[in-house]
């Protein structure tokens, strides 16, 4: 492991005492030319970078009223300082909301408003120098734009928005992040962040159905690009490849089967996620989640259901009507777009789905809010839909269930540590680090409650989990999809177990 | 950054993934596998090379799954797991066999 400790668990939840500069020297690799070009961004620093990042500023100012309210409005008042898990993580100030937006915030006084423009040092404006723009590079690749901090400040300041914002700036003078512009990139050569080719996925897809089959007695489809499906099943690349992301796509495909639907994964649009919204680039965001509406426009399907990813949902719920819609030609009596959870959750409703509970009796879960599923979005037809509905799926297929401390569930809950474009090896310092409120909630329950499991909503979530657990002394396979407990307990019409359990219960009735 | 071996110098990326899936030679691979701290027994030549041989039909690295698969043909069903997997590559199966490989480094949310 790594050379950097890892936090040890607080005895009491107080602000942490301020440790200046503890993170100064974390940064992402640096995009080279080859994946900035793609974006539309240049390969390196230019040579007026300072006049290029200001008039940057201002371009994003006037396009976005949000960013500029944000700027002026903070009046210090210290309720975000302690709100942010990489702040508690490190204990460096310019990990404090307050301190990461100061840094955007000093330079917009400097060049946008008439007392930083005379009386800089008055009212704490700063040139932009060298010195800043890598801070900027530091401190914005420490945050995960989760938004827990702007639920607790009075005036709703979105320090993912200055981040976004940052980041625009940072990618348009020529310094971009290599880990989001090379999987942009990605996407747009080959359809998905992981690179995966459309041979490589059906035949990985076969695989999987095979292997199902063996399990189940029946043959239950993964079907890629079929026209004329009625649902297109959009959902993280990670699913087709992490562990134990897959054992959630088994589960949509067993709920799928279950319910008797027709429907399909595109290889166009193989990829739910979209890391342009995490480089804060509205072109970028719109291209690639473009291709989501071609696939769907091309295989003429009535329905688009998203797997389990947090921003991408963030996307499709917040912002696909402006960025791709309208979905005119999709069925209007189903809700546009519609989470697998509340897909599966309808079905339970409706009581079309049996499940053997006994078959989870084995974990004793608790279930972790996906920062962009709980701040970002909702769903189903009621307020708080994203986190009920989660929750009323995991206890409709297991016995044993426990909530974390509030504190840090639902509108309140912990970043992983690895969102918004960090979950890269080169900032496994800050991950780790970053986890540390999910994992102090995370062990009381444990303790407490002898809780094995984990479940999240997320790849991004998931894939941070596996890494950061073994950190904190825990196994890495504690958790879990939340489709992967609805497969396990699922009772499939017609399958070996359900014709075992049938013979059984005819038996002990004679 | 660069690795030496025999006088030659073998382009890197900035984690230590080769640029040049071509430069790739067994030697390189022992190479590779001791700034691991990994000694290259059997069952990791097997990884490997079933990582290359898929990587060559299918410009990716396997599925985790997929891998695993193999793996349990090869070496018996009990070493068909990703916990064996990552007995050997405690890293992780896919990043740190795949630079032993040669191959390209998996991105994405994984």
């Amino acid at each position: 492991m790594a050379d950097f400790d890892t936090p040890e668990y607080r005895k009491y939840r107080d602000i942490p005492k301020l440790e200046e500069g503890t993170m100064s020297d974390s940064a992402p690799f640096i995009a080279k030319p080859v994946f900035q070009g793609p974006l539309g961004f240049p390969g390196e620093l230019v040579e007026n970078w300072q006049e290029v990042a200001i008039d940057k500023m201002g371009d994003l100012l006037g396009k976005y009223r949000g960013l500029q309210v944000y700027l002026d409005s903070c009046v210090k008042c210290g309720a975000c300082t302690d709100k942010c898990h990489y702040f508690i993580g490190t204990k460096d100030p310019k990990n404090m909301p307050v301190g990461r937006q100061d840094l955007l915030r000093s330079v917009y006084r400097r060049y946008f408003t008439f007392a930083g423009k005379y009386f800089p040092k008055l009212v704490g404006a700063k040139d932009l120098t060298k010195e800043v723009l890598d801070d900027w590079y530091s401190y914005f690749h420490q945050c995960s734009q989760c938004r827990r901090c702007s639920v607790y400040c009075p005036y709703g300041i979105d320090t993912a928005e200055i981040s976004m914002a940052a980041r625009e700036i940072l990618d348009t003078v020529g310094i971009g992040q290599k880990y989001c512009n090379e999987i942009i990139g990605k996407v747009y050569t080959i359809g998905n962040n992981l690179g995966l080719p459309k041979r490589a996925l059906r035949d990985t897809l076969l695989d999987l159905e095979e292997e199902i089959e063996e399990e189940t007695g029946l043959p239950i489809k993964l079907p890629l690009d079929v026209k004329g499906a009625d649902i297109l099943l959009v959902t993280p690349s990670a699913d087709f490849f992490a562990e134990p992301h897959i054992d959630g796509l088994i589960g949509y495909a067993k709920v799928f089967h279950e319910a008797g639907v027709n429907w399909t994964l595109s290889s166009h649009a193989s990829e739910a996620g979209n890391f342009g919204m995490f480089i804060g680039s509205y072109e970028n965001m719109q291209d690639v989640a473009m291709r989501v509406r071609q696939a769907a426009e091309d295989l003429g399907v009535k329905r688009i259901v998203h797997g389990e990813c947090g921003h991408a949902w963030r996307i499709a719920y917040s912002f696909w009507n402006t960025l791709i819609g309208p979905w005119d030609f999709l069925d209007q009596n189903y809700p546009i777009p519609q989470h697998i959870c509340e897909y599966t959750w309808d079905l339970i409703e409706n009581n079309k789905l049996n499940f053997d509970k006994s078959e989870n009796d084995h974990r004793v879960m608790t279930f972790h809010d996906s920062c962009n599923v709980a701040r970002a979005t909702r769903m189903g037809d009621k307020p708080g839909g994203q986190f009920e509905i989660p929750r009323n799926v995991i206890k409709a297929v297991c016995n044993h269930y426990y909530e974390m401390d509030p504190e840090t569930t639902k509108e309140g809950t912990y970043c992983c540590g690895g969102g918004g474009g960090l979950l890269t090896d080169d900032l496994m310092e800050i991950r780790v680090k970053g986890a540390l409120p999910r994992m102090e909630a995370l062990n009381e329950v444990v303790e407490d409650h002898g809780v094995t499991n984990m479940a999240a909503i997320c790849a991004i979530c998931k894939s941070q989990f596996s890494k950061v657990l073994p950190y904190y002394k825990m196994p890495m396979d504690m958790i879990v999809s939340v489709h992967q407990l609805v497969g396990d307990a699922l009772i499939l019409t017609g399958s070996k177990e359900a014709l075992e359990a049938l013979e059984a219960a005819e038996s002990s009735e004679e | 950054m660069a690795i030496e071996i025999g006088g030659k110098s073998i382009e890197t990326d900035e984690e230590g993934y080769l640029v040049d899936l071509s430069d790739w030679t067994e030697e390189i691979a022992l190479e590779l596998a001791k700034s691991e701290s990994l000694e290259m027994d059997e069952p990791r030549w097997e990884v490997v090379n079933f990582l290359r041989e898929y990587y060559d039909e299918y410009q990716i690295a396997p599925a985790v799954r997929v891998l695993t698969k193999a793996i349990g043909k090869k070496l018996g069903k009990d070493k068909g797991n990703s916990k064996y997997l990552y007995e050997l590559f405690p890293y992780g199966p896919g990043k740190q066999a795949c630079k032993i490989a040669g191959l390209p480094k998996p991105t994405g949310c994984i």
